[in-house]
């Protein structure tokens, strides 16, 4: 039987050769090189473009879908790492035990908050998801400090129990690892003037990215992911259709915090520590920033706009002054200065700016986010094979 | 006995009774039009036999079950389906997916969406939509996005999704309105067609007195919310209250 169609099949290929492939495409500048800064391809950024992926990929079932909008996503990924780090402070530095119990502590999460902020629809189920993540952060910060070790953050430490790896040798802390294979371990290929960073954690990232978008592709492609695509347009239809959409919004709802679950036990599987401000609004707030600007609602969007957003945070942040003066040294000083001191407000810690700019400039002209801008280019150039899409739109029959 | 039993239903908002008394039988396998001046109650009437109302008084009784107070979902479970006076369907899917819905929910009467099968590989399902959207003469718009439709259209989809559930009673409110009158034409055929092939029992609300005498083979009259004559066609034309009610206005 065809599983999926082929343009859902070449996606799927397409994410499978991107992440594969990553460490080669993120690093399109030689060391040493003026460029060098752009390249993306150390494991660090790696990790974290494949990390809020899948936190993304997950948003979007909930947002993308059904049309809800939760503003208080960053709790589950919170949840998530908490979770793992106790893992790895009980238990053992494998990760598979800390991510799974941080998929199954964060569902549990988002089933309770769910279920309680599912009464309400539009701005008041968002503003209620807020205030639940602005809760935990709060509990995180303060009266819990118990189990998330307040504002030092959850770290794991040489006293630790850890019943299956037995005691820790030499006085160094443990790293963790998947079965002896640790997250650290990079293999650099020198090819030329570049130099590859090929690193397990990242894989590791990178195959459940993969896992978590064929999962988000099957949800999409099912009855479910239709009926919750008909919950986004119309309730009361589908309550004289006999359908009570209450359950399906609340199960879209738990997949979607167990993909932040998952994001956030990954995220102490790279770095063993969990802190509050993980929970934070601004945080919640970056995960919806993602998806609308990659595309809500599309397969690919929330993937590409996590890897923008990242991009930026990490990139366009370390130009500082020094490095713009540099590239501008070839100009005059008068001149130079002054590009410099436009260009400040931009780059470095001004790199909001700048994606807020692109932020406004997508909603506005890109309502669809950078999927849509990708679908124009595509049919500018002809390569639009009718997809039966937008051809018989054009024939409206209205009179 | 009726697949449709009301008795003595009231109900009042605020000061304002805008059911009183209301009794009415359908019969299984008919077509029974309840129409009235405006306000007369026809769509509160409506409203509470498919739970979004609630009557103060009396019972609604379907297949000898009644249907107040369980929700919504579950009256359409039960068999009753409903096509609204300003059509409700899913704009932004799809023709063919919007008939596909009320398929996969009505499979096996299970109303369950399963997440783990795909809807291109559930091949009986999409042939019953596609037969509904060739019973509806729509098929060639399947992949249109039904928002894009024009209004008669869209109720012709409706239409198609209430009967994609194979109900046992079937609420239309005001089919025709706003159709020109080659639509409206159609519409009756369809409808004729539908009773005559598949014996749904239907309620028709409509004020187009050509949709009533072509469709009805019973009449209600609601005035000011009583029935205030309840008989078959050719009697309800030239019955006094029935003048009296519309005030010489219509026909």
């Amino acid at each position: 039987m065809n599983t999926f169609s082929k343009a859902d099949k070449n996606t799927l290929l397409f994410v499978i050769i991107i992440t594969m492939l990553a460490p080669f495409i993120l690093n399109p500048f030689p060391e040493g090189s003026a460029m060098a800064q752009f390249n993306a391809g150390y494991p660090d950024l790696m990790q974290r473009f494949a990390i809020f992926g899948i936190l993304a990929v997950g948003f979007n079932i909930l947002f993308g879908l059904t049309g809800y909008l939760s503003f208080g996503h960053a709790a589950f990924l919170g949840v998530g790492s908490y979770s793992a780090v106790w893992m790895f402070k009980l238990l053992s530095m494998n990760i598979i035990p800390a991510l799974i119990l941080s998929v199954i502590i964060a569902g549990i999460f988002a089933l309770v908050i769910g279920f309680i902020s599912l009464r309400r629809s539009g701005i008041y189920f968002s503003i209620l998801t807020l205030a639940f993540a602005q809760m935990s952060f709060s509990l995180a910060y303060s009266v819990l400090t118990p189990i998330t070790n307040g504002e030092t953050g959850l770290q794991i430490t040489l006293n630790d129990p850890r019943i299956l790896d037995g005691g820790t040798g030499a006085g160094n802390l443990p790293v963790t690892g998947l079965f002896g294979l640790e997250m650290r371990n990079t293999f650099t290929l020198d090819l030329g003037a570049w130099a590859f960073q090929f690193n397990v954690g990242y894989y590791i990232c990178a195959i459940f990215l993969i896992l978590a978008f064929y999962l988000s592709m099957r949800i999409f492609r099912s009855p479910f992911g239709l009926m919750l695509r008909a919950i986004k347009t119309n309730q009361t239809r589908l309550n004289y259709t006999g359908l009570n959409s209450r359950p399906y919004t609340l199960a879209a709802f738990v997949i979607s915090g167990m993909y932040a679950g998952l994001a956030g036990g990954l995220m102490a599987a790279m770095d063993p520590l969990a802190g509050a401000e993980r929970m934070q609004w601004t945080a919640s707030g970056e995960i919806v920033l993602m998806t609308i600007l990659g595309g809500a609602g599309t397969l690919l969007g929330p993937v590409l706009g996590a890897g923008f957003i990242k991009y930026f945070e990490n990139i366009f942040s370390k130009i500082n002054d020094n490095v713009l003066h540099t590239w501008f040294s070839i100009l005059p000083d008068g001149l130079e200065n002054a590009i410099v001191w436009v260009l400040h407000f931009f780059v470095g810690k001004g790199w909001h700016l700048t994606l807020g700019m692109l932020f406004m400039l997508v909603v506005i002209f890109l309502p669809g986010g950078l999927m849509e801008g990708a679908d124009r280019i595509r049919a500018r150039f002809g390569r639009n094979k009718g997809k039966g899409e937008d051809t018989p739109n054009a024939t409206n029959p209205a009179e | 006995m009726g697949i449709l039993e009301v008795q003595n239903v009231n109900k009042s908002f605020g000061g304002l009774k805008a059911l009183q008394n209301v009794n009415l039988n359908i019969e299984e396998g008919t077509i029974h039009a309840i129409i009235g001046p405006n306000g007369a109650g026809k769509s509160t009437l409506l409203n509470c036999f498919v739970g979004k109302l609630v009557p103060d008084t009396g019972t609604v009784m379907f297949n000898g079950q009644s249907l107040l107070g369980i929700k919504p979902h579950e009256i359409n479970q039960t068999g009753v389906s409903r096509v609204f006076q300003t059509p409700e369907i899913f704009t932004d899917l799809s023709v063919m997916e919007n008939v596909l819905i009320p398929c996969f929910a009505k499979r096996d009467g299970a109303f369950k969406m399963n997440a783990l099968n795909r809807v291109r590989n559930e091949v009986d399902i999409q042939e019953k939509a596609e037969q509904m959207l060739i019973d509806v003469n729509m098929i060639d718009k399947r992949d249109m996005i039904a928002s894009s439709m024009s209004r008669g259209d869209k109720r012709r989809l409706e239409m198609a999704m209430c009967l994609a559930q194979d109900p046992k009673l079937l609420l239309l409110d005001e089919p025709t309105a706003g159709m020109a009158r080659a639509d409206t034409n159609n519409t009756i055929d369809l409808l004729s067609e539908i009773q005559d092939r598949r014996h749904i029992t239907m309620a028709v609300i409509e004020h187009d007195m050509h949709v009533v005498f072509s469709l009805a083979q019973k009449i209600s009259v609601l005035a000011q919310g009583t029935v205030i004559v309840e008989d078959l066609p050719e009697n309800i034309k030239g019955h006094p209250k029935v003048q009296e009610a519309y005030l010489g206005g219509a026909h």
